[in-house]
């Protein structure tokens, strides 16, 4: 399991692969905002934790399609199909390689696009929190729709109508924690929630997404 | 007659669904002309909504069958993974077009009546947008449908994604609810309600309802026969080819 997970990181830093990609797609998005609202920093620092949120969301969809489509081309997971580890423990590697490749780097420079949009500064450390919660569920979620769409030829448009109705309520609550620690309300309630559906989705959606893969490796 | 099962035999489902199919078609043609009849032209003007309470009579039943189609395919989907009935697998792919219509129905009704009432064709309130994501719940399970050229494959993997997306459908609906107040009402027909649809409108818009109903069953028979014969006519050029 641990060789698997070394491989796939291994694969996405050094195959000049979607690490770096995601990050910059983060960084741009961000910086296009401005531009498309205008530079008045009171706005901007409103919708800071929304943008960067659907920013970091969509970073996350732009990369999905390499969790399993390169391995589905060259043969590896039919491979890993007929290997001792179970494909439930498969994907689960699989969303966790995604998440340290995506998920985590954009957590971490969340804090500095941040600034871009003169975020509040009680908005930082909630804002780190919510997609550091949060960003595993997209993660997860985006494997199962990897693993739906891996045998079909040029899915990555279907996967993104597949994974983003799915990606509603994560997007909700994160956004929601976010804003609500920028402006310094409450923030129980979503941050049980946006938990709740982190641990859910981690503990049952391999589940689903080993059954599809094993229908498509049919 | 014996058990429901039975069904799972395409050539029994054939034949019983096209004795039933007139039926069920004279059936919703008859309620759904006097329920529409009797909706727009024999009841009165609300006293504060005029005469555009009367898109109730298209707007409620499509929305009710909106979700309701969904939990059709949702049961018909795990009939088909548990019990492996392709009629079953079909019959959920018959019924997702017509899903799609009802909530594009709901919601452009929906629009129209809330220009005038509200003032705005859309709001962001909990019951519009969950109906917008149920919306694209239904295209992203067609399109998915769509891409896959093996039949079972893409039974296998449109019925997964619809017991997810019941999942997901449902958590969703609760965070809408979470994240914005809304303008809509709340329920208008449950049976114990002070704020009930008065009866006047209330007979007509059960009859509409009734309509609806055995219109998407004929629509689903009928769908689902084209399938079968589709998967059959499939296979016997297949037969000829190979002979």
């Amino acid at each position: 399991m641990i060789a698997l997970l070394i491989r796939d990181l291994k694969l996405a830093f050094r195959a000049g692969g979607g690490f770096g990609l995601g990050l910059a797609f983060f960084l741009i998005v961000t910086v296009l905002v401005p531009f498309g609202v205008g530079p008045e920093s009171a706005l901007l620092a409103r919708i800071a934790p929304g943008i960067l949120w659907l920013g970091a969301l969509l970073a996350c969809l732009l990369s999905l399609d390499r969790i399993l489509a390169l391995d589905w081309e060259d043969g590896s997971l039919d491979l890993l199909a007929t290997s001792p580890l179970p494909l439930e423990g498969v994907v689960s590697v699989k969303a966790l390689a995604h998440w340290l490749t995506t998920g985590l780097p954009l957590t971490l420079a969340a804090p500095f696009l941040g600034l871009l949009l003169s975020l509040p500064t009680q908005g930082y450390a909630w804002l780190v929190v919510s997609l550091a919660l949060g960003t595993p569920a997209l993660s997860v979620i985006g494997t199962f729709g990897a693993a739906l769409t891996v045998g079909i030829k040029r899915g990555g448009l279907l996967l993104s109508l597949l994974v983003l109705p799915l990606y509603v309520p994560t997007l909700i609550f994160g956004a929601e924690l976010a804003r609500r620690g920028a402006e310094g309300l409450a923030t129980t309630t979503p941050l049980l929630m946006l938990a709740g559906i982190s641990f859910g989705v981690i503990a049952l959606l391999p589940f689903a997404s080993a059954l599809v893969l094993r229908v498509n490796l049919r | 007659m014996g058990s429901i099962w039975e069904y799972a035999n395409p050539v029994k489902f054939n034949h019983t669904a096209g004795k039933v199919l007139p039926w069920v078609s004279i059936g919703a043609t008859a309620t759904l002309v006097i329920g529409l009849i009797w909706g727009f032209f024999f009841t009165p003007d609300d006293y504060r909504q005029g005469s555009t309470v009367k898109i109730i009579y298209l707007h409620v039943p499509a929305a009710l069958m909106a979700i309701n189609v969904w939990f059709m395919m949702l049961v018909t989907s795990l009939i088909w993974l548990i019990r492996r009935h392709h009629v079953s697998a079909l019959a959920a792919k018959a019924a997702a077009p017509v899903g799609v219509i009802m909530t594009v129905i709901a919601l452009i009704t929906g629009a129209i009546w809330g220009q005038p009432m509200w003032g705005t064709w859309w709001a962001w309130d909990p019951r519009l947008t969950s109906f917008l994501i149920l919306f694209l719940f239904y295209l992203g399970y067609i399109a998915l449908w769509e891409a896959i050229d093996n039949p079972d494959t893409a039974a296998d993997l449109t019925a997964v994604l619809c017991i997810v997306g019941s999942v997901f459908a449902v958590l969703s609906r609760y965070a809408v609810n979470f994240w914005n107040q809304g303008l809509h009402q709340g329920a208008s027909l449950s049976l114990d309600k002070e704020e009930n649809v008065a009866d006047v409108f209330s007979t007509p818009l059960y009859i509409c309802i009734a309509g609806f109903i055995l219109l998407f069953i004929a629509l689903v028979f009928l769908r689902t026969r084209t399938e079968i014969q589709k998967r059959r006519t499939k296979a016997l050029i297949a037969r000829e080819r190979l002979g």
